[in-house]
């Protein structure tokens, strides 16, 4: 199981705590496997991540994992062992954007 | 007793405001969504119970929430409450998949609209500002959004389909966004021919459609707009909102960027009738629920000074239609009042007397269980309003 770290609005949209587990069995990892299987799980998340037909991160959306900013890392590019293996977790955070 | 319902739409989340036939004390209920914006939550009127809101965020972008229940308990229709789907099959979750419909089959799809340099820029989907639903149908509601298109769902919000006709009709790439973007933010059904629909857009005018949605037409004849280079054009008006009376339809009541107009032949011409208010600039206008001549503004200084003139919180009232205009101030704030009263956030009830009500961007929701003679906060202390409706309740 691979875990998944959320921003609060999106825990009450979904109706989850901070962090969900997800059963992924592509290898390796991806971004887009990790948020293909989340908005499966979760379907109203779809469209709040990335863009419904362009599956384009929205802009004010950020990814972290192990200390790192994946962010602009192609959504088909290999996510660190750890998140694949469960021992980190993958996040989706909110930009310092104001609001 | 009967009662009401007013639904508020903040910056910072949803509120319900409940009260008897008396409309004297008040529940208020929420944040529903908090932290979110939601531009307009509304009722079914075939099915009071049935209330859609608009929830939208910078960061998460839009998504759609039903409530089955007058407000109690809310879902993304289609999108389940936490609920997987079957083994095998795919979510749905496009109660938020707002796509412009550019299929050839579809008549005249458009990429671009004017603008603020007078470019050509490419329609974006932003947002929801206004969700009507059908007089009849609860499962069918249309969807004002930002960049400006009207969309349909027939399937109670779980998934929308463009009207592309509207986009598509050919005066699309004059379009033009107004200060708070190209937003359509008015839907009117005519309640007696539900195949007349009207929508405006800022900043682009008003139009009409007599088939239902497929086709529309400009109605801005007799509009004058001095940031427009030919002022009487057929589109580029910022339009901020459009009211009309149930028992006489082809009545029209305009509050434009200035002017506040009138048409007596379904939008096929206008006429101003700003007469005497003291500015004619404003966001909302309503009409009285009993009373087809009687309607209301709010008069805003001016476009960049967005509050009322001399810090005093108006409300004008006109018996006649337009023209002759009279302050209805008792219970308002009559000094230092510096908010903005934003184009969906005015609406009335059908009691006996009729009751108005307001809210402002300094959080207030005001109520007249009188007309307009006079007023009390319901609540003060709101995130800014975006949007009030009324729903009067059985």
């Amino acid at each position: 199981m691979i875990r998944v770290v959320l921003p609060p609005h999106l825990q009450s949209l979904a109706q989850v705590g901070n962090e969900v587990s997800l059963d992924v069995s592509r290898h390796p990892l991806t971004r887009a496997a990790v948020l293909d299987a989340l908005e499966a799980r979760y379907p109203m998340l779809r469209g709040t991540i990335r863009d419904h037909v362009t599956a384009q991160r929205r802009p004010f959306l950020r990814f972290f994992a192990c200390a790192r900013d994946l962010t602009h890392d192609p959504p088909d590019a290999p996510l660190p062992e750890p998140v694949a293996t469960g021992e980190e977790p993958f996040l989706v955070v909110g930009a310092i954007v104001g609001g | 007793m009967s009662g009401v319902r007013v639904l508020v739409g903040t910056r910072k989340g949803a509120f319900i405001l409940t009260a008897d036939g008396k409309r004297s004390r008040w529940t208020v209920s929420g944040p529903h969504f908090a932290g979110w914006e939601i531009y307009h939550v509304k009722g079914s009127a075939a099915d009071p119970n049935r209330l859609y809101a608009s929830q939208s965020s910078g960061w998460f972008g839009q998504v759609l929430q039903r409530s089955d229940d007058g407000g109690t308990t809310w879902k993304t229709p289609g999108g389940g409450g936490g609920v997987t789907t079957a083994p095998g099959e795919m979510p749905r979750g496009e109660s938020n998949k707002f796509v412009y419909d550019v299929s050839p089959g579809s008549g005249k799809p458009l990429t671009t609209h004017q603008w603020y340099d007078g470019t050509q820029h490419p329609w974006e989907f932003k947002r929801v500002w206004h969700l009507e639903p059908s007089l009849t149908d609860p499962e069918t509601v249309y969807a004002g959004v930002e960049d400006a298109a009207l969309f349909r769902s027939r399937d109670g919000g779980t998934t929308w389909q463009e009207l592309a006709g509207l986009r598509g009709h050919g005066s699309g790439p004059r379009w033009q966004p107004g200060a708070g973007g190209m937003c359509l933010h008015t839907i009117l059904i005519d309640p007696r021919n539900p195949r007349r629909l009207y929508t405006a857009i800022s900043a682009a005018g008003a139009f009409r459609s007599d088939d239902g949605g497929d086709t529309w037409r400009p109605i801005n004849r007799g509009l004058h707009s001095q940031y427009i280079p030919e002022t009487d054009a057929e589109v580029g008006h910022c339009v901020h909102r459009l009211a009309l009376h149930p028992s006489r339809p082809g009545v029209l009541f305009m509050q434009k960027h200035w002017d506040v107009m009138r048409s007596d032949d379904g939008g096929d011409s206008w006429r101003e009738v700003s007469g005497n208010l003291p500015t004619d600039f404003g966001f909302v206008i309503d009409v009285h629920a009993h009373e087809p001549e009687t309607i209301y503004v709010v008069p805003i200084k001016s476009d960049s000074e967005h509050y009322p003139p001399d810090g005093k919180l108006r409300v004008y009232r006109s018996k006649s239609g337009g023209n002759e205009w009279e302050p209805l101030t008792k219970g308002l704030p009559q000094q230092d009042c510096y908010v903005n009263v934003l184009r969906d956030a005015m609406s009335v009830d059908s009691l006996q007397p009729c009751g108005v009500y307001f809210g402002t961007t300094g959080g207030q929701v005001y109520g007249s269980a009188d007309g307009g003679d006079s007023w009390a906060p319901i609540v003060r202390d709101l995130p800014a309003v975006l949007s009030v409706e009324v729903q009067t309740l059985p």
